[in-house]
């Protein structure tokens, strides 16, 4: 048993004489007979840590891991650089609690306020809060800053990915908004059925940039039409693509939100990810979760503190519009450590090369008949509808090593490149994919 | 005064770079590009490097000092959690892999849920909710699925303690309930009486910690639940407290129908600073049909994750929650095991009670008799006699290197402070922290004065919350 | 011919004429809820109910809801109090949060005299 309890049985002793309890089980008098559990749990004793090491290591060696990965979707291989793993895993970073005590917690504070900066550069925002669980959760709680009391109805396109449509469902399904499905054309929102479905009863619009299929949405066009029916702009974004595309805010957005996994975080099997929300300062008080303020201490010396808290749940309780408490801190720590490593030069490079390398892909796929389903700009993502059906593709490549795109229907794919994909690797795709086609 | 990592970027610096690239750079037309400069940090990777040394200097974690926090369980967090956390096994796989190809990972996820319903008392487990709150949302979501799966459309309200942590009815409203509270009776516990007149045709459920906010086990909880199900509602268990009885009791016995773990507080992971963390949820069979997609479900002998079923309340979010975090949690039930999980709640409610009793002659406890795995004292008195308050201790104790208890909750204490020093604790650690709490109560009296102007070691002291309230500056100012 | 009147939740409410009120709060109330930081005001063409909550007013740790002492219609909001919240705390009886329209029904509310009374037994 690799217990993490402490004292001996003569210091427990000496503790139950200090109480005046005769044993440990008289501590547990409150608990009814008829519910204390009368025999051990039916779990396997403790292991040492040797043998416990040994078991995880198994489970982990059951999982294949693909030495090229041409699949995103809402998970992204990226390099992670040396720096962040390493300075991230300090014990004082990992193990301590929420910065609800300032004096205690400056150099937590310190690195939140630097995210929040961080995303605000990115995005082009005022204010950022200190993250939400994950981007399609993001997109719920966005969703929710619109609402007033006359516009309730929300603008969803089908082109959002799947799981946030889903979890912006699940989230308002018991409120009084109104989701609206808004048609896509070649894969890109529908400006005619956009205006169509404005009404004066339209809280926002949410457009994801690149959507799903990996196109690039005319996000200006857009947010134009949806200012003058008077509703509001969320867009959401993987961060990644901020280094080159123009920001959510410079195209129209008042919410800025998305996935930042991509920020120096491991695919992880979906998790722990990123929700980042940032916004104008019209609407700073209508964010959730927790933000980091600057402030003055006694001596008049710059501190950070947990501020405008009184939005939270421990204080508004039923009437806070979130019950968000434990948020993804470590992780935005990470995507802070990412940025500053990274620097403008690097992010930007890291864009340049995703979608340079995206295109090559596309290119020599189509090259071998593999054609882009939609026209229009895409940038590190696109779809393919093939000569060969998805999980030809899939298993072909599997052999090889290679996690093929997402396979969308029977002869679809969604393809993704990031900076860690070579050329040669590419080549590698298309001449395995050659042999299939012969 | 740290420096913020923009108030040292200077520009040309660099900290990591990427290989040149093999292919034709793609251009983008000019409609589509950034205007306006990215303004990110530019370091270099040792300046990089000693701008976070410095900031984890001011830091506190549990791998520092004492971290009292009641209702938050601060642990030791295992180094094993870590090492196995970072496998590349678990690190490198693709969320949408095949199948076939991440049954490692399936199977460490079936191995928790099944572990997880052993030490609860329940029939099945999700995973993916990533928080506690976030597993109460998904569980109040799956209890007003079922009762509108059964047609019973009146229930719309949901009972609520008045001592119940914030989470609670916020959850509960974002799930489109009203909440309605219940009183406390006179020992901590549910009002019976009170209860009673609050159930009708119209309550969903009810939602209770057990041990709750005072640190107390509710005795009668197994009626609560019976009269909660009488009524026609369900019964939820926020399980914030679980840490000072497993092994000994559950609340799948004690009649909850739906439950939610913080994994971050029982199962030992890291807080990280605010997350992230994880609240897997439980139910009986009955509600099964409700989890959310992505829940993993075994048929056959053969995985697979919940999709659009028509029951299903839908998703919470992408995937399947926080995987390397519900790993951690693993390898902490795999090495504690059935023994050490118990001995776990054992030294918990010890360690909990040995403080009281070297407290409670000067710092009265709210309610008396044994406490589960924390207590809540009131300093009311200690305030109206010197103007000492609980804020002002728990400043005084950060001069002395330990975390202060959680403050002002639950509410309906005054002046409160809820001590948890959970089981990993020595008793060396327990007598310096009760010497240092019974020191500061005697100052109190002798020279308030120290104590109103503590802290005076720590690097700022007191911030001017109102202030940064009023006039909020939430990022760097660049100009 | 302004009348001041109270509520027993310490909102003052002012009649400038027969179909207009200034609604505030008491120097109790700003006392009470200590530092005021943020103050949500309706929006201006909302009705509202006498005895209902209308907005609130925050500080660093509480949120209190203002509960309106007549029903009307919101005809003017003090924006003033979005960059100075403080005021009511320095002046509660000269800072005003919302301006009323309506038909107004005395019924209920506190002359000055019978708030000063109020007070002294809250103490």
């Amino acid at each position: 048993m690799a217990s993490y309890t402490v004292n001996t049985l003569a210091q427990q002793q000496a503790m139950l004489e200090k109480i005046g309890a005769e044993s440990l089980d008289s501590l547990f008098t409150a608990v009814p007979d008829s519910l204390k559990l009368q025999r051990p749990l039916n779990l396997p004793l403790g292991k040492s840590e040797f043998a416990v090491a040994k078991k995880m290591k198994e489970l982990a060696s059951l999982n294949e891991v693909f030495s090229v990965i041409l699949r995103g979707a809402g998970s992204e291989k990226h390099y992670i650089p040396s720096v962040v793993r390493q300075l991230s895993g300090r014990e004082e970073f990992v193990t301590a609690y929420t910065p609800y005590q300032s004096e205690l917690s400056q150099g937590i504070l310190q690195t939140i306020f630097e995210f929040q900066t961080g995303i605000c550069e990115l995005t082009g925002m005022d204010a950022s809060n200190a993250s939400v669980y994950d981007g399609a959760s993001a997109v719920a709680e966005a969703v929710n800053m619109t609402i007033d009391r006359k516009r309730t109805v929300v603008l969803l396109p089908d082109n959002l990915h799947p799981h946030t449509l889903t979890t912006v469902k699940t989230y308002t399904h018991w409120s009084n908004i109104e989701l609206k499905t808004i048609k896509t054309l070649n894969g890109r929102i529908d400006v005619a059925s956009l205006k169509e479905a404005l009404s004066e009863t339209s809280a926002c619009l949410v457009i994801q940039n690149p959507n799903f299929y990996g196109l690039i949405e005319n996000v200006s066009e857009l947010s134009a039409v949806v200012h003058a029916a008077g509703a509001k702009v969320i867009v959401s974004s993987n961060p990644m693509t901020l280094g080159v595309l123009k920001s959510p805010r410079e195209a129209g957005a008042d919410i800025a939100v998305g996935e930042a996994q991509p920020l120096g975080m491991s695919m992880a099997f979906g998790g722990p990810y990123l929700g980042y929300m940032a916004t104008v300062t019209e609407l700073v008080r209508r964010l959730p979760g927790r933000i980091v303020g600057q402030s003055l201490d006694l001596d008049g010396k710059r501190a950070f503190t947990l501020t405008l808290q009184a939005r939270e749940q421990h204080i508004r309780r039923e009437k806070a519009s979130s019950s968000i408490c434990s948020n993804q801190a470590h992780c935005a720590l990470i995507a802070g450590m990412y940025l500053a490593a990274m620097g403008p030069v690097g992010l930007r490079e890291v864009a340049i090369q995703s979608s340079s390398k995206a295109h090559y892909l596309a290119e020599q796929l189509a090259s071998i008949g593999f054609k882009l389903r939609y026209d229009g700009p895409f940038f590190h993502e696109f779809v393919t509808d093939g000569p060969l059906t998805s999980v030809t593709v899939e298993n072909a490549l599997h052999k090889r090593g290679i996690l093929s795109g997402l396979p969308l229907g029977k002869n679809g794919m969604l393809w993704c490149c990031t900076e860690t994909v070579s050329k040669h690797d590419i080549d590698r795709t298309i001449l395995i994919l050659k042999e299939v086609l012969a | 005064m740290s420096e913020l990592i923009y108030e040292k970027s200077r520009p040309g610096r660099i900290t990591v770079t990427l290989d040149e690239l093999d292919v034709k750079q793609v251009d983008f037309s000019e409609d589509l590009l950034r205007q306006t400069p990215l303004r990110l940090p530019q370091i270099a990777e040792i300046d990089l490097v000693r701008h976070y040394i410095e900031l984890s200097r001011n830091a506190f974690g549990v791998d520092n000092g004492f971290y009292p926090l009641g209702s938050c369980t601060m642990k030791y967090n295992p180094r094993l959690n870590e090492e196995c956390a970072a496998l590349e096994g678990f690190t490198q796989i693709h969320p949408l892999q095949p199948i076939s190809t991440v049954q490692g990972a399936l199977r460490a996820m079936e191995l928790l849920s099944e572990s997880l319903c052993e030490i609860t008392g329940m029939n099945a487990f999700t995973l993916q909710p990533s928080a506690g709150a976030h597993g109460e949302f998904t569980g109040m979501l799956m209890i007003h699925a079922y009762h509108a799966h059964r047609n019973d459309l009146k229930r719309t309200k949901v009972i609520v303690p008045d001592s119940a942590h914030g989470t609670n009815p916020a959850s509960a409203a974002m799930a489109g309930y009203q909440v309605i509270s219940v009183a406390s009776n006179s020992e901590g516990g549910v009002d019976l009486d009170a209860l009673k007149e609050l159930l009708n045709d119209e309550v969903a459920a009810l939602m209770l910690t057990n041990p709750n906010t005072l640190g107390l086990f509710d005795p009668n909880i197994e009626e609560i639940s019976r009269l909660v199900h009488a009524a026609g509602g369900l019964v939820y268990y926020d399980g914030a407290n679980l840490n000072a009885i497993m092994g000994i009791a559950r609340p799948g016995d004690m009649g909850f129908d739906v439950v939610h773990l913080n994994l971050h507080k029982t199962f030992s992971t890291p807080h990280g600073g605010g997350g992230p963390g994880s609240g897997p949820v439980g139910c009986k069979s009955s509600l099964i049909s409700y989890l959310p997609q992505g829940s993993l479900i075994k048929h056959n002998g053969e995985f697979s994750f919940v999709t659009n079923t028509p029951e299903s309340i839908g998703r919470m979010r992408s995937f399947y929650g926080n995987f390397l975090t519900n790993i951690r949690a693993l390898t902490y039930i795999l090495s504690l095991g059935s023994d050490g999980l118990k001995d776990t709640s054992l030294q918990a409610v010890l360690n909990a009670n040995y403080m009281m009793a070297g407290l409670a002659d000067l710092y009265p406890v709210s309610y008396p008799g044994p406490c589960m795995h924390e207590f809540v004292v009131s300093l009311q008195k200690l305030k109206d006699e010197t103007g000492v308050s609980a804020k002002d201790i728990s400043k005084a104790l950060l001069d002395f290197g330990i975390h202060p208890p959680t403050m002002y909750f639950p509410s309906i204490v005054h002046e409160a402070l809820m001590i948890e020093p959970t089981e990993t604790e020595s008793k060396e650690t327990l007598d310096h922290a009760i010497n240092v709490l019974r020191e500061l109560h005697a100052l109190a009296y002798r020279n308030p004065e120290e104590i109103l102007n503590a802290p005076t070691t720590t690097p700022i002291r007191r911030v001017d919350d109102v202030l940064a309230a009023r006039h909020p500056i939430l990022k760097y100012n660049f100009e | 011919m302004e009348q001041l009147y109270f509520t027993a939740t310490h909102e003052w409410v002012k009649f400038l004429d027969e179909k207009t009120a200034q609604i505030g709060i008491s120097d109790f109330a700003q006392h009470a809820l200590g530092d005021i930081v943020y103050v949500n005001l309706p929006d201006v063409g909302d009705n509202v109910g006498s005895a209902t909550r209308f907005g609130d007013v925050e500080s660093v740790k509480a949120v209190s809801d203002l509960i309106s002492p007549v029903s009307g219609k919101v005809s003017e909001t003090n924006e003033v109090l979005l960059d100075s919240p403080e005021k009511l705390n320095s002046d509660p009886m000269n800072t005003w949060i919302m301006k009323v329209t309506g038909d107004f029904d005395k019924k209920g509310l506190l002359t000055p005299k019978e708030y000063t009374v109020l007070i002294a037994q809250a103490k």
